[in-house]
């Protein structure tokens, strides 16, 4: 018996995975990816498989692991978003030189757009760039589909696959067939082979020539060749889509009603390219219109560059996401149609993001510009980059880098002769993931920065999965905490204390304090650690309430501009701050920010009724 | 549950909700999704996820009833659930011609020609049911009670498939489901 619910193309492509009969599972939270890895867990639960799922500490340990499993007979799976695998593309390009015994899939989800990322780039340039294919989704009941059938190509053919989701396939939500599970079950047996596992350069060059024969093989694969959506008509033209673009188009080509005037097809292995598709293409059609996000890894492959049009050739816009209105305007001007008039969205206007209120980091940030207004401030990768709104965070490049950013700073104004106050931020997950060998790089050079490590003990950005100083597993079970102080000694820092940022007076006097060694003497750590506002409030919350604004408040407006509370709001016909009761946690930092002490926490003997 | 071909041919719908991150947005688009689906309706949502959640503009789009693409496109929308009434102005062109706007709003808003705009102050409501977290429901609940379900220009289902629907999901969390029924039913009292 089959039913059919509701699924989220993560979810969609974690039960494929389980289904697939993968053992091991291994991810760094990253949207729009982070929900496949919890949702393996729920579905391997659910079928009661014996499978190893892990949240690893960063997303090329986590394709080290899976790849380990997969050259030991296990099927296996690695999860991250189009960053990560910048961060994991070292094993990748090796691990498809070596190969593998058992299926092993690499998901790595893009977010044209870019929704919420650093870049838009396009995973599927990066598996060609590492020779192994790639399977480009159209929606959650293909993406579930893709998944089994990566895991078979890989077998197939003994390379990594790349199954390739974006964020309008992770995130969109569909009614798919959930079969019965029926999980292979497979034995881990590691076969020594030197010559393949360790392999020296010689044989490095071999197993490329290999590789490069499994690509030409790989590129007449039945299971993976383009599907053509009207075979019944013969037309002139042709469209070439791939991913959530060929959704918008199918939908598009019925209608546009032009199913019967161009051909359409979905292309379902961007790369490699099927061979005798690229042939068919060139000797049936007059002009070929290629739809994909974000790079034109399709159009780059067929090589007439007189018929075929795309993002290469300008008639696809080069960057950004192929909504359905672009799309429809792209067709209508191909099959020679009225191309509609663009509706522009509006342009600024809406409220931008920010801490939530409760939020330590708020806290963290408003003591870090009081205690070196004069400073810089490189941060990082995490719900803390809002900290930009409070003009606490100047610089984010990537993972980690606000360490080492951080020393490049001292490095570069000392050369000049000037000793500037650098303050640093990252948060914990980060610091687990990237920022260890950065600090003990600073440290060994001499480097002169305060670090702030914001340890909320979660990685809140993406949907508060573990950190590993959480001692919490990625199915809740009890695993070893990593000992953060401790870590942070080894890592040579003197200098490194604890404390609450919400206790805002003493936190600005640590802060001046680590300052001043930290000109003198080098890296200074302060770990600023009060749980997340999210956790709290599952938890049951703070008591709300007990925070007001008493008639001592001038309209001064500094709470509001330099604290950004959201519970806080200026209410301009009364020329006064007041409390927006629904959201305000009664954290209480507030009471400490107001120049006019107009804003007092009630105790709770004394709370309205 | 299986689709019933001929029951997608007869309904289509594209509603876009639209609020502020923490008001229930993906909530209320997942509950109305699994209505769809206990209807017998093919279904496709595509949600916003990230940093938007931080309290910024959180914006789902659902699609009832045979479709391909997740997104709705501008000009298309049959219904905008908009739980603030600051992201009108944003998400005011995906309506289509005659189609419904219902907005948490303290006071009837001018949303310009040819929608049918419905205001009611879900804030106010929620307070004073001392359910500040359900304004969504509040919202939806009056919602079905004015433009209806399961007929043309409603939604796909009616209120009671949506009182199934939150039973489904939050029956065995006991406290929760009741007072989600009640200020669904709070919502449909200020609709009636
Ligand atoms: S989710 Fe947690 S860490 Fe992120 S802004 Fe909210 S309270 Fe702060
Ligand atoms: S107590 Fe003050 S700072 Fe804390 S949430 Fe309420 S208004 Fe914001």
């Amino acid at each position: 018996m089959s039913d059919r619910i509701l699924m989220q193309g993560n979810d969609a492509i974690a039960r494929g995975l389980v289904e697939a009969g993968c053992a091991v599972a291994a991810s760094y939270p990253g949207t729009p990816a982070s929900e496949i890895l919890s949702s393996i867990d729920r579905w391997r639960k659910k079928c009661g498989a014996t499978m190893h799922v892990e949240w690893a500490v960063n997303e090329k340990v986590a394709l080290e692991i899976a790849y380990t499993a997969a050259i030991s007979g296990l099927r296996a799976a690695v999860i991250m978003k189009q960053v990560g695998l910048n961060v994991a593309s070292d094993p990748l390009l090796s691990a498809a030189y070596l190969g593998v015994t058992a299926g092993f899939l690499v998901v790595s989800a893009d977010d044209p757009g870019p929704h919420s990322s650093q870049t838009e780039q396009d995973s599927r340039l990066l598996a060609m760039m590492a020779k192994v294919p790639v399977l480009d989704p159209a929606s959650p009941a293909q993406a579930m589909a893709l998944a089994a059938t990566g895991i078979g190509l890989s077998e197939a053919f003994g390379v990594p696959v790349m199954l390739r989701p974006t964020t309008r396939v992770c995130h969109a939500s569909q009614d798919v067939d959930a079969a019965p599970f029926r999980p292979p079950a497979r034995e881990a047996r590691f076969v020594k082979d030197p010559a393949r596992w360790a392999a020296t350069p010689v044989f490095r060059r071999k197993l490329h020539d290999r590789l490069a024969e499994k690509v030409v093989a790989i590129a007449a694969w039945p299971a993976t060749a383009p599907i053509r959506v009207n075979p019944e008509v013969s037309p002139a033209k042709a469209v070439v889509a791939s991913g959530v673009a060929f959704a918008h188009a199918r939908e598009l080509f019925g209608e546009l009603g032009i199913s019967d005037r161009i051909a359409l097809y979905q292309v379902i292995q961007p790369y490699p390219l099927h061979t005798d598709f690229i042939g068919h293409l060139l000797e049936t059609y007059t002009e070929i219109l290629v739809l994909e996000e974000s790079s034109p890894v399709i159009e780059m492959q067929i090589a007439d560059r007189r018929r075929v049009r795309g993002r290469m050739t300008g008639a696809v816009p080069g960057t950004g996401e192929l909504l359905p209105e672009i799309i429809e305007r792209l067709l209508s001007r191909f099959a020679g149609l009225p191309v509609p008039v663009e509706v522009l969205a509006v342009q600024g206007g809406g409220r931008r993001p920010t801490l939530c209120p409760g939020c330590a980091h708020r806290s963290s940030f408003y003591a870090i510009r009081k205690a070196a207004p004069a400073g810089i401030y490189p941060s990082d990768i995490g719900c803390y980059t809002l900290g930009i709104n409070l003009g606490a965070v100047d610089t984010v490049l990537c993972m980690g880098a606000a360490v080492s950013q951080a020393a490049g700073f001292d490095y570069a104004h000392r050369l000049s002769g000037k000793q500037v106050d650098i303050i640093a931020t990252i948060g914990d997950s980060t610091f687990y993931h990237a920022g260890i060998p950065p600090l003990i790089d600073a440290v060994v050079q001499g480097a002169r920065f305060v670090l702030v490590i914001l340890d909320n003990g979660t990685t809140a950005m993406t949907g508060n999965q573990p950190t590993p100083g959480t001692g919490i597993g990625a199915g809740g079970e009890v695993t070893t905490a990593v000992d953060m102080e401790g870590l942070v000694r080894a890592c040579g820092v003197r200098f490194c204390r604890v404390a609450n940022p919400d206790r805002l007076p003493e936190f600005v006097a640590l802060l001046k304090e680590a300052l001043a060694y930290a000109r003198e003497s080098g890296v200074a750590v302060v770990i600023a650690r009060q749980p997340c506002a999210m956790v709290t409030l599952a938890a049951g919350g703070k008591e709300p309430g007990a925070i007001v604004i008493t008639g001592e408040c001038n309209g001064c407006r500094h709470c509001v501009d330099r604290f950004e509370c959201p519970a806080l709001i200026f209410d301009e016909a009364s020329n006064r701050v007041r409390i927006e009761e629904m959201i305000c946690t009664g954290c209480g930092v507030c009471v400490y920010v107001c120049p006019a002490g107009a804003i007092r926490q009630e105790l709770a003997g004394e709370k309205r009724s | 549950m299986s689709v019933d071909p001929g029951k997608s041919l007869l309904m289509r719908r594209q509603v876009v909700l639209s609020g502020l991150g923490g008001q229930g947005v993906l909530f209320l688009s997942r509950l109305l999704a699994e209505a769809a689906i206990a209807g017998g309706f093919p279904v496709l949502t595509s949600e916003t996820h990230g940093m938007a959640q931080r309290g910024g503009v959180v914006v789902s789009h659902l699609k009832v009833g045979g479709f391909d693409s997740p997104l709705v496109r501008p000009g298309r929308a049959d219904i905008l659930l908009a739980l603030k009434e600051e992201n009108v102005p944003l998400h005011r062109e995906f309506l289509a011609d005659g189609a419904a706007l219902i907005v948490n709003a303290p006071a009837p808003i001018d949303a310009g020609p040819r929608v049918w705009v419905y205001t009611v102050d879900a804030d106010a409501l929620a307070l004073s049911a001392g359910t500040p977290h359900a304004v969504n429901l509040i919202l939806l609940g009056f919602a079905l009670a004015r433009i209806g379900g399961g007929n043309a220009g409603g939604f796909f289902c009616t209120a009671g498939e949506i009182r199934e629907a939150l039973s489904r999901r939050q029956g065995a969390a006991g406290g929760r489901l009741a007072a989600s029924l009640s200020a669904l039913d709070l919502g449909i009292a200020h609709g009636t």
